[in-house]
């Protein structure tokens, strides 16, 4: 088991035939993904070949599903075209969307969020995400599956690359999924959807929960933990020395006044118990110690 | 993009929310001239984007064109809060009768937009929130859906305003939902939304936050931009297309991934309480660090002078260490001399080893390589300390 993915999902790339669909369809291959063809419109009856594999393309989502019996996509397309990319996935009732997108206007993933919450068959990861992996089973966007195999540790995190750095601090004890739910300020999967499955997952023993500064996301998530969460879950927050009113690089990376605090963040989630480390290592080590702990 | 009051005037206007007549001015002699066409009596207002300017003596009541002038000339030039008053914004004077409040913003928590109406307007909304909750309405709106006239009055009345303005700020609501819609908005405030002394219903104060992610479908935001009070680095990165934030520290840094940025500047900050040295400086170069991506990086926070180390920190995700490496050494060829400070380089994931090899090859004199993110951090700190 995992969470959201596993060996038997079948992946469409939305967006497959430009650029980064086309080089990142390559790597998830690679890694072991099932990828079943790719939706670009007006390409629709085309196929290309990556990694030796040939794959159809599809003018819209419902044609590629009713082909190829897919139930998940992940979408590369360019921010002008997400929001009618999500829709167009929505609409085919795709259990699982993965937004890779960055830059797409907040209005438009309000929008789709709405569409496909009012839908109600579809989740959405991301927006502006690196998406998730389940290592060896299969492999949802863009994180690089050889930093660490299969694994307990369930981690959730906000930043590519600190998903990256986790996986890498925590290598020798693996992972049983890695989620990278966005810097966006609207996405469509949280922390807390994230703890819930992972609390779920009978091969998921504790949980590494990044977050960064921005919104009230992670003070959710410590409710949240404090009334649902029984694993041991560590943390992390980013952002510490960030100054008042500037956007850190993810649209909503931004301190509003005294709200979105790093500081604030931390000490909510360490009065319901998380262990919160201070650097990506220390986190690292604090996770180490409790799984040692359990061996012991 | 945050923008001036007048701008968000302005752009009231133009969407048909009233306002009162209002005009930017840099001089105090632009001052007179607008205050004269206004027929003298007026509000100087200085134009800063930080709240508490009214208490810093930032906004005065001009009787005349000259004295609109003398006001100016006291307030332009002001510090308020760390912001220098460049211009101010010269607006109508009018008889108010009562202050509201209405304003359209996104709701992160609530992944919507959400509406808060007040009939107590003028003060901090968080205020009114606190004192007086009932007579704030706050109502979630779902984006495809939107605010309904129907809906629009149904807020307006749980706002508690009186019923002889209430179709006014229904139809002010409306325009401000058409408004926030149309410029893709993230914030859209009026406070205060005043009724003068004639039962007209006016903005009279207004902040609004526009998304930057959507400035491919506004070419007309670009205007907007304030580029006087960019800091200059800011402003020379922004060109180059780099994520930068000028900092107050010593220690420059480079990383890929926003949140491994943020993360290093943390782990600096704490590595250099020991030295009294702090972060220079936020900078994501992102996914692909070509070579030229990582000259200009270097080339901004080298011409940071309050640099005086330099903290290069990669994860190799999809990025492959050994192209970092040969970006840093051909970086620094293209610096040459401008290259004058050290620079601590931490590399790990996809092929570090490669790209350590790479960077002790080349053996540069400023290039100092350590291998772990918190090691890298004290090391940098340390060598800003001398």
């Amino acid at each position: 088991m995992a969470i959201f993915i596993n060996e038997n999902t079948k992946v469409l790339v939305q967006g497959m035939t430009g650029s980064e669909g086309t080089k990142h369809t390559a790597r998830m291959i690679k890694s072991g993904t099932k990828i079943v063809g790719g939706v670009t419109p007006g390409k629709g009856g085309q196929s290309v070949e990556i990694e030796g594999v040939t794959l159809p393309v599809f003018n819209n989502v419902a044609e590629a599903v009713a082909a190829t019996g897919a139930n998940a996509s992940v979408v590369f397309v360019p921010p002008k075209f997400a929001k009618a990319a999500v829709i167009d996935a929505v609409d085919a009732k795709l259990p699982l969307v993965v937004v890779i997108t960055e830059g797409i206007p907040v209005h438009d993933s309000a929008a789709f969020y709405a569409y496909a919450v009012a839908k109600g068959t579809t989740r959405l990861v991301g927006p502006n995400c690196p998406g998730l992996i389940s290592p060896g089973k299969s492999n949802l966007g863009i994180i690089p599956a050889d930093i660490t195999g299969p694994g307990r540790i369930g981690l959730v995190s906000k930043s590519g690359t600190l998903t990256y750095q986790m996986m890498y601090e925590l290598r020798d004890f693996g992972i049983s999924t890695a989620v990278g739910i966005g810097g966006d300020p609207i996405i469509g999967t949280t922390h807390i959807d994230c703890l819930r499955a992972f609390q779920d997952d009978p091969d998921t023993d504790a949980i590494v929960m990044i977050g960064e500064i921005g919104g009230d996301a992670e003070e959710r998530a410590a409710l949240f933990i404090a009334e649902y969460v029984t694993k041991p879950v560590v943390g992390y927050v980013a952002g510490f020395t960030a100054p008042e009113g500037k956007t850190m690089g993810h649209a909503g990376a931004i301190v509003s006044g005294s709200s979105g605090t790093a500081a604030a963040k931390q000490s909510a989630l360490e009065a319901v118990g998380v262990s919160v480390g201070k650097t990506p290592s220390e986190a690292a080590q604090l996770m180490r110690t409790i799984l040692n702990n359990k061996k012991g | 993009m945050d923008l001036f009051e007048y701008q968000a005037r302005d752009l009231f206007e133009s969407h048909g929310i009233p306002v009162l007549g209002g005009a930017v001015a840099y001089t105090p002699e632009e001052a007179e001239t607008a205050a004269a066409s206004m027929g003298g009596r007026v509000v100087v207002k200085a134009q800063v984007k930080v709240g508490g300017r009214g208490k810093a003596g930032g906004v005065k009541l001009a009787e005349s064109a000259s004295d609109a002038k003398e006001k100016a000339a006291a307030i332009l030039g002001m510090d308020i809060k760390g912001h220098t008053v460049n211009k101010v914004m010269i607006a109508q004077a009018a008889p108010i009768e009562a202050e509201y409040y209405l304003a359209i913003l996104l709701d992160r928590a609530n992944r919507n937009f959400l509406v808060m109406a007040s009939v107590a307007g003028g003060m901090e909304i968080e205020e009114v929130a606190h004192k007086t909750p009932e007579k704030l309405a706050r109502v979630g709106i779902d984006p495809n859906i939107g605010i309904s006239k129907e809906k629009a009055r149904e807020i307006v009345l749980a706002g508690q305003f009186p019923a002889d303005v209430v179709d006014q700020v229904v139809d002010v609501l409306l325009k401000l939902w058409a408004a926030f819609v149309a410029e893709d908005a993230t914030l859209m405030e009026i406070n205060p939304l005043v009724k003068t002394s004639d039962g007209k219903v006016v903005a009279l104060d207004g902040k609004v936050t526009l998304d930057d992610s959507a400035d491919f479908r506004h070419p007309d935001h670009e205007a907007l931009i304030d580029h006087a009070a960019a800091n200059p680095l800011e402003a020379a990165a922004k060109a180059k297309n780099l994520n930068y934030v000028k900092l107050d520290g010593q220690v420059g840094i480079i990383g890929n991934g926003a949140g491994l940025v943020m993360s290093t500047l943390d782990v600096v900050a704490y590595a250099g309480e020991k030295f009294g040295v702090k972060p220079a400086n936020f900078l994501d170069i992102g996914g692909g660090a070509s070579a030229q991506v990582m000259a200009d990086g270097l080339g901004i926070i080298l011409g940071d002078s309050d640099v005086r180390s330099v903290f290069v920190n990669v994860f190799g995700g999809i990025t492959a260490c050994d192209a970092v490496a040969n970006g840093i050494v051909q970086a620094l060829e293209m610096l040459g001399a401008k290259a004058t400070k050290p620079i601590v380089v931490r590399l790990d994931g996809n092929n570090v080893l490669e790209g350590r090899r790479i960077l002790n090859e080349a053996a540069h004199p400023l290039i100092q390589q350590v291998d772990t993110m918190d090691g890298a951090a004290a090391r940098a700190a340390e060598l800003a300390a001398k």
